[in-house]
């Protein structure tokens, strides 16, 4: 009877390592969690950067890039970053959600350049639309590293204290947007007034 | 972007094979090519030029890209079975099989005269046959 007990015991012992492994396999491992939720988003070095210059575009004039948000426009209301480049080819796909984001007028969206060659940035934009109320230029990517970035497209909603309460790697989806995003802009607009 | 100093870079190489790669998992920042481990690096030089410790340059990426980019995590309670799983497991094994041994183990006091017996038991029954 003790014998068999013991025996049980190494087999139920090997059945939770096996499901802890099995576990292990079925996770992706390209979802990292991320550092930064919960945590301060670089502001100051955000508002040091230098911004792209004026870009207006057909469809929406009256969106326009150069003009440094201020400190008021960073900390005390609820915004999104978006970290793009124009030589990123899965940025493209998201790019018409961008649009949609801008033209909800839910949240004001702003960009980040990432090492992007500046030239390159402005005619992507003037080309396929500009969705920001200000873009960054971060050339060095240096800011991408405050930012935890590992790779573009990536996009991180923040609060009215300048604190990270989201962020998502990977083109952004329609789908996401009005799923998690758009409910969370809202949730914190409403809780933070 | 920072000049490199040749008396600089085995310490830039020991900090970053630390550092795991996060665009091509499974390399450090040290092995990979890819453009974010190549930044990664300059900015460790110029964190060391700056004199801050490699305790120091690591905290600032696990800060930044999380535990994950740690080779060696820290001990929390999300790695608490990381580490000491292996201990557990060698300790259970190791007590499971004492206890298995002793268990086969005829009582004590008879064990000399039992081991004896069994190994000479076989010999004396074949000497008997012949």
């Amino acid at each position: 009877m003790k014998r068999s007990w013991g025996v049980w015991l190494v087999v139920a012992a090997f059945a939770v390592l096996l499901a802890l492994l099995g576990r292990g396999l079925m996770l992706n491992p390209r979802e990292l969690p991320s550092a930064l939720v919960g945590k301060p988003a670089p502001i100051a070095q955000l508002q040091a950067l230098p911004q792209l210059p004026n870009v207006q575009t057909a469809q929406r004039a009256d969106l326009r890039t150069g003009a440094a948000p201020t400190a008021t426009q960073l900390l005390g209301q609820v915004w999104m970053l978006n970290v793009w480049a124009s030589w990123c080819v899965s940025c493209r796909e998201e790019h018409g959600v961008l649009m949609d984001i801008a033209r909800s007028a839910v949240v004001p969206l702003y960009g980040l350049a990432y090492k992007d060659k500046t030239d390159d940035a402005l005619v992507w934009l003037r080309q396929r639309g500009n969705p920001y109320a200000a873009s960054f230029d971060d050339a060095t990517g240096r800011m991408g590293i405050e930012l935890g970035v590992y790779g573009v497209p990536e996009t991180f909603v923040i609060d009215r204290q300048g604190i990270v309460r989201h962020r998502s790697t990977g083109p952004l989806t329609q789908r996401e947007w009005a799923e998690v995003i758009r409910p969370l802009v809202e949730r914190l607009k409403r809780t933070q007034a | 972007m920072s000049t490199s100093d040749p008396q600089l870079e085995p310490q830039v190489k020991a900090v970053a094979e630390q550092l795991r790669c996060l665009v091509c998992q499974n390399q450090t920042i040290a092995d990979s090519n890819s453009e974010l481990a190549v930044d990664l690096r300059s900015q460790i030089r110029e964190q060391l030029q700056q004199g801050r410790s490699e305790q120091q340059i690591a905290d600032y990426m696990a800060q930044r890209y999380g535990d994950y980019v740690l080779y060696k995590p820290p001990v929390n309670a999300a790695t608490a079975l990381l580490w000491a799983g292996p201990f557990t497991l060698v300790v259970g094994g190791a007590l499971a099989m004492t206890i298995a041994i002793r268990r086969r183990r005829p009582k004590p006091g008879s064990t000399s005269k039992e081991a004896t017996a069994t190994v000479t038991v076989p010999t004396g029954a074949g000497g008997a046959d012949a």
